[in-house]
């Protein structure tokens, strides 16, 4: 049970439940979450790697670079959020379809 | 010599200059210089005349100053004056006549309003016809031929108020031109061939042979026609009679006396150098122009147009004399018909002054110049009547008369020629039906005009009266230098101007183109007189003989039928309009057709209308309007055309090129269109597009 | 500078002061226009004593005179290259002349002053570089230079159809300019001076022809150019069928520009085709001058029958200047001596007689406000002066003896005669037409009963004989000696003539 393959599913499992969180969910803080959800299934991804591979530490320090990132993301997601709430009066992505043609 | 010839040419000049600038405000707008240059041109002329001619008596003599003209390439072109005894028994001629018409005028012109102009134009043609006369060289004779054509056409457009007096003009101007053409061309073949148009040079040039044959015939022929427009031969005699509207002195100095004759003093210049043919050719024009225009002025009733086709006629004699070799008598003729003839038209002139005095004064609107409403003048007017009776009767050719010498010389000279030639039997029976008829209608004009009663009435006939004195002295003068005493001396013969001055000093030039030896001499122009025989040379012994025997009978038969063809035509004359025994009235009915063609001049004038004139304007209109529509047309197309072509490039532009370019912005439009419906700004979409990517990218990887 | 650089360049410095002039002062602007114009004829007078006769010119570049040249476009082969030989000093007298004359006789231009006689004088400036010059690409330079002052000065100082006849003047001769265009660079490209080796636009070297190469070598070739240099002169001349331009822009134009019309721009048809037709292409000249003498014979003939047609006086002397110059044309195509001299001579004549003739146009025109030949009538009594001088100017025109036209019309028909015999025969038959069309207009104009509507009508006046009495004089000077201006051109045009029929290939 100790293996990369387990580790490689959950992270997958993360990742797909992620992307269809993306994708269903009209709320911009879901969405956001799913996002979360991708990051760390990545970030599993390289500490699995990092374990099970030839035993360098590079992957852990991505894990947190992710861990980072997903952070300073997610506070300019909701930074956007909230301005999107200021014009549309709701936070749900659908509605923010200005940018399109 | 040569300063005395220059001064009697360029008096009248100077004159003209004077007059024409200043005349209208000199005193009797200057009448008095005209008069003075023309008087002492004729006083020059006289001491010339009598100085070189009477008294060398020298048939050759000839003097000649030249000098260059025009200079073009390495030619020089010159000209110059030259005096022979022709020029200078021309110029008597001239200056005579023109100072007699001169004085004349002062009389018959006064109270004109455009006096002085007059006096300018006359001087002006005296200075025009001099130089033709002095002229050496046919460039000049051309020059001065087209300025007495322009004086010419001065003064009978003199009174230009009259629609018929410009119309008369300018076809007097234009008639001629028609001539001067010809002449122009005649001019170039000379030219060209021998590279010189001086008349002695000429002469050279043709003896020599340089111009030769047919070439030369037309040469000569084409010069004639010169002649026959200036002298009013046939078919260019119309412009003639209508001259006739020019002032009465202008027609007798001008119209009868001088210019007329300067196409036969061309003809006499030329003959040296004429063809048997170009002879023949001019021989038949001057025939048929004698006979055809006596047969005119049987029918006339105006007093001038009588006088102008007898003029015709009289031409027409002297071109005929000098066709057949007559040159003697056809020069002579030249002479004396200036004198009688120009004391005619003054005669007439100074009747018509009457008449208008007599018109004006009972207020009536007739033509003064009708002779149906004369009649017995010649009581009220003694010296008019006596000077016309006997410048008739010299017309006429009734013996001890110039007009007899000369025109028995030229009948004389006629009848060898067709003795000897028997075909050509018409030019004789020409010149005596001419004759006849002269005789009749000069005298018909006599009695109508000078006999009977007057026909105006009694009232009207107290106004008549004599012409003063200024006008009646010129006729005087002229009248008598009608009788044939001036002309016979110093043999004083009346039959025959042979033996007097004038065959002496003017024998038959050689003519230089029989050196072809083709033509048979008509030698028939020595008069009889053996002295000269400048021709004789020609001609072998036997055969000088022989013609020298047809000559002198010939003579002798044509003074005989000459005097009896002119005795009836006087004698019917009489008969009809003296006696009255025979009507006219009767054989004008009698006559019918013929009649109407004398009377309406066998409607030259209408056929040249409906001809050449008619012809011409026609071809003007047309090729004006093929001008404006056609050719305008073609240029005013190719704009439209061009114009037309540029709206359908616009349009081709607008709709086709431009169309293209749009063609291709719409089919990017379009695909940009269907492209962009993709862009749904939705980022859910964008994430399921992506994720639709990978999929198909790992199926294709995978696969 | 040289007097021919002065006379070309000193009428464009008169238009430039003229330009700067305030425009009310109508005065101060003729003054000038008169006084630059008085200049330049008074310094080309002086230049009469000075050239000499015997020299040729041609195509000999040592017998020129007053010749100037200078590098303009080095790189193109381009120089100002002026001269004059017995061929263009007459030309030049005659511009001088008529442009002096001219100015006083547009005093009665009204309208935008200024600008008429600064256009004037440009125009001038352009026709006598036109005959100065011995540069092909010059002589093209001027050539158009002439063309737009004239489209100008009809178009805006003309008659009601004015713009309809400017614009066919402009367009037809513009027509022939490209032709003739065509035409230089051929040669240009074809020709190379044999002392660089480089292209030239010189006449005198183009008119050697051991310089020609290329195509100019190839006979067809030459005769398209000599056509394109024919139809591109022709045009101007006019030459039958190229004239139609003529009648209307002489009608429209106003008098003075009329009287240059005629008097110096037509001239410059057959002077190009004697200066550069001749000598550049002697051999084709040679072979089609039965074609010249043709439309000569044609346009004597033509001109005259249209003329006699014509209802409007100005047009009746527009085309007997077509019938008029088609003495030019005969003349010159017989290649004699007296032929060439007359043409020339013809060319003078012509431009003194008609400018005469259309300054006689205007003084009726000015007084009655029209020009139909039938609504005069009799005006010989009331205006005597204008009928005497009319006379000598209708006389003159019909060649009549003593007065110019006669000696020129004789010279040409002596000339052409040996050479062209029928043509002239017919020619000749021209000179009856003119009798009898002009005679009738005079009749229908002087004669007869006075029109009522003219009684009081004012004879011809002072300013009106000013410019009309040295017309008359000269006319009537060179009928009786015309030595004076014949000399000018006898070396010159004999050369030329010789030169044109002598030439092998």
């Amino acid at each position: 049970m100790n293996n990369l393959t387990t580790y490689l599913a959950i992270s997958a499992a993360l990742f797909l439940l992620g992307v269809l969180a993306m994708m269903t969910r009209k709320s911009a803080v879901s969405v956001l979450m799913g996002v979360e959800l991708v990051l760390n299934a990545g970030g599993l991804n390289f500490v699995a790697f990092s374990r099970f591979g030839n035993g360098s530490l590079n992957g852990q320090a991505a894990a947190l670079f992710i861990m980072i990132i997903a952070a300073a993301e997610a506070a300019v997601a909701l930074a956007i959020f909230l301005n999107l709430y200021r014009l549309k009066a709701s936070a749900e992505v659908d509605k923010a379809d200005t940018l399109q043609w | 010599m040569l300063g005395l010839a220059l001064y009697i040419l360029l008096a009248p000049l100077v004159a003209f200059t004077i007059v024409i600038f200043f005349g209208r405000k000199l005193p009797r707008g200057g009448d008095f210089i005209s008069l003075f240059a023309i008087w002492s041109g004729l006083a020059a002329s006289l001491y010339l005349f009598f100085t070189q001619m009477l008294g060398h008596y020298d048939p050759a003599f000839a003097l000649s100053y030249r000098f260059d003209w025009v200079t073009w390439g390495t030619y020089k072109l010159n000209i110059g004056i030259a005096i022979d005894n022709m020029s200078m028994m021309m110029l008597v001629v001239v200056t005579l006549v023109s100072s007699l018409v001169h004085l004349f005028s002062v009389g018959y012109m006064k109270g004109d309003p455009k006096y002085h102009r007059f006096f300018s134009f006359l001087s002006f043609f005296s200075f025009s016809m001099i130089g033709l006369v002095l002229a050496d060289n046919l460039l000049i004779i051309y020059a001065f031929w087209e300025l007495v054509g322009l004086s010419s056409y001065l003064l009978i457009g003199f009174w230009h108020e009259k629609d018929s007096a410009s119309n008369a003009a300018k076809k007097a101007f234009v008639t001629n031109r028609v001539g001067d053409a010809g002449m122009l061309i005649g001019m170039l073949i000379c030219f060209t061939a021998l590279g010189t148009l001086n008349l002695v040079e000429l002469k050279d040039g043709v003896a020599q042979g340089h111009l030769a044959g047919g070439l030369l015939t037309a040469a000569g022929i084409l010069l004639f026609m010169g002649a026959v427009g200036k002298s009013a031969q046939f078919p260019l005699h119309v412009w003639l009679p209508d001259a006739m509207e020019g002032p009465t002195p202008v027609s007798a100095l001008i119209h009868a006396a001088t210019m007329v004759a300067a196409g036969v003093y061309l003809v006499a210049r030329l003959f040296p150098i004429l063809t048997p043919d170009a002879s023949l050719v001019i021989a038949y024009v001057g025939g048929f122009t004698a006979i055809f225009a006596a047969t005119i002025a049987v029918a006339q009733n105006d007093i001038k147009r009588v006088l102008a086709y007898s003029t015709v006629s009289q031409l027409g004699y002297m071109v005929m004399a000098l066709g057949t070799g007559a040159f003697t008598a056809g020069f002579f003729h030249l002479v004396t018909h200036a004198m009688f003839k120009a004391c005619l038209f003054l005669g007439s002139g100074s009747i018509i002054f009457a008449m208008h005095h007599v018109l004006h004064n009972i207020h009536s609107h007739d033509d003064a110049q009708d002779m149906r409403n004369m009649g017995g003048l010649k009581k009220y007017m003694p010296v008019t009547f006596w000077t016309f009776l006997i410048a008739t009767t010299a017309l006429a050719g009734v013996p001890f008369t110039s007009g007899f010498l000369s025109k028995d010389a030229i009948l004389g000279g006629t009848l060898a020629f067709a003795m000897e030639h028997p075909k050509h039997w018409l030019l004789p029976a020409f010149g005596f039906a001419a004759a006849g008829l002269t005789a009749f209608y000069m005298f018909r004009l006599v009695y109508l005009t000078f006999y009977g009663t007057f026909r105006k009435g009694s009232e009207a006939e107290s106004h008549l009266h004599e012409s003063p004195r200024v006008m009646t002295v010129p006729l005087i003068v002229l009248a008598s230098l009608s009788i044939f005493f001036f002309y016979a001396a110093p043999a004083f013969n009346p039959t025959t101007p042979a033996g007097g001055w004038f065959a002496t000093l003017f024998p038959t030039p050689e003519n230089v183109t029989l050196a072809s030896g083709r033509y048979v001499s008509p030698a028939s122009s020595r008069l009889g007189d053996e002295a000269v025989e400048p021709t004789a040379e020609h001609a072998s012994g036997t055969e000088a003989l022989h013609s020298a025997h047809l000559e002198h009978l010939a003579h002798n038969w044509a003074m005989l039928i000459s005097i009896l063809v002119a005795g009836l035509g006087i004698w019917i004359a009489t008969l009809a309009y003296y006696k009255w025994k025979i009507d006219p009235e009767k054989w004008r009915l009698r006559f019918g057709v013929a009649y109407r063609g004398m009377y309406n001049k066998w409607w030259c004038d209408e056929v040249y209308k409906a001809t050449a004139i008619n012809g011409t304007l026609g071809l003007s209109k047309g090729l004006a309007w093929f001008d404006g529509a056609i050719l305008d047309g073609i240029v005013n197309g190719s704009a439209t055309v061009t114009r037309l072509f540029s709206t359908v490039q616009g349009w081709f532009d607008n709709k086709v090129v431009d169309g293209l370019v749009n063609l291709t912005a719409m089919v990017v439009g379009f695909w940009a269109h269907f492209v962009r419906s993709f862009q749904t700004g939705q980022v859910q979409r964008y994430l399921l597009y992506t994720l639709a990517g990978v999929g198909i990218v790992i199926i294709l990887v995978v696969i | 500078m040289g007097p021919l650089t002065i006379i070309t360049f000193l009428p464009l410095v008169g238009a430039a002061v003229i330009a700067l002039l305030p425009k009310e002062s109508i005065k101060a602007v003729r003054w000038t226009a008169l006084g630059t114009t008085a200049i330049v004829l008074l310094i080309t007078l002086s230049l009469y004593p000075q050239f000499s006769p015997g020299l040729i010119g041609i195509n000999d570049p040592a017998s020129f005179q007053f010749v100037e040249k200078a590098d303009w476009i080095p790189s193109l082969g381009v120089s100002y290259y002026v001269g004059v030989d017995g061929l263009s000093f007459p030309m030049i007298l005659l511009t001088a002349l008529l442009c002096f004359l001219c100015i006083p006789a547009s005093y009665g231009i009204v309208k935008s002053v200024k600008g008429y006689f600064a256009m004037f004088l440009l125009l001038e400036t352009g026709m006598m570089g036109a005959f100065v010059s011995l540069d092909f690409f010059l002589f093209y330079f001027f050539w158009e230079i002439m063309l737009l002052p004239m489209y100008f000065l009809i178009g805006i100082w003309g008659g009601p159809r004015r713009v309809y006849a400017a614009i066919k003047f402009f367009l037809y001769t513009l027509v022939g300019s490209v032709l003739m265009l065509i035409a230089i660079l051929a040669f240009y490209f074809n020709v190379t001076d044999p002392a660089t080796g480089q292209h030239t636009f010189n006449m005198l070297t183009m008119m050697n022809q051991e310089n020609h190469s290329g195509i100019l070598l190839i006979n067809s070739v030459r005769s398209l150019l000599w056509f394109a240099l024919f139809i591109g002169f022709a045009i101007k001349v006019p030459v039958f069928p190229f004239h139609t331009w003529l009648p209307d822009a002489h009608v429209e134009a106003p008098t003075a520009i009329s009287v240059i019309l005629a008097g110096v721009l037509l001239k410059m048809g057959t002077y190009g085709l004697l200066r550069i037709s001749y000598p550049i292409l002697p051999d084709l000249t040679r072979n089609f001058a039965w074609f010249l003498a043709m439309m000569g014979a044609i346009n004597i003939i033509y001109g005259a029958f249209c003329a006699m047609a014509q209802k409007d006086l100005k047009k009746l002397v527009a085309y007997s200047s077509i019938s008029h110059m088609g003495f030019v044309l005969l003349g010159m195509s017989a290649l004699t001596s007296a032929g060439m001299n007359g043409a020339v001579m013809q060319m003078f004549n012509h431009g003194t007689i008609t400018a005469m003739l259309f300054l006689l146009v205007g003084v009726i025109y000015d007084r009655a406000h029209h020009r139909e030949i039938n609504g005069f009538g009799g005006l010989a009594n009331v205006m005597p002066r204008y009928l005497g001088i009319t006379a000598v100017a209708f006389f003159a025109s019909m060649g009549l003896p003593g007065l110019s036209g006669f000696i020129s019309e004789s010279m040409v028909f002596i000339g052409a005669f040996p050479v062209w015999r029928t043509l002239t025969i017919i020619s000749i038959l021209g000179i009856i037409l003119t009798a009898a069309y002009l005679l009738w207009t005079l009749q229908r104009v002087f004669f007869g009963a006075t029109n009522p509507k003219y009684e009081g009508i004012a004879d011809i006046n002072s300013r009106e004989l000013f410019t009309l009495i040295p017309l008359a004089v000269i006319v009537i000077y060179l009928g009786v000696w015309p030595h004076p201006v014949m000399e000018l051109m006898n070396t010159s045009m004999t050369y030329l003539g010789n030169l044109v029929s002598g030439s092998g290939l």
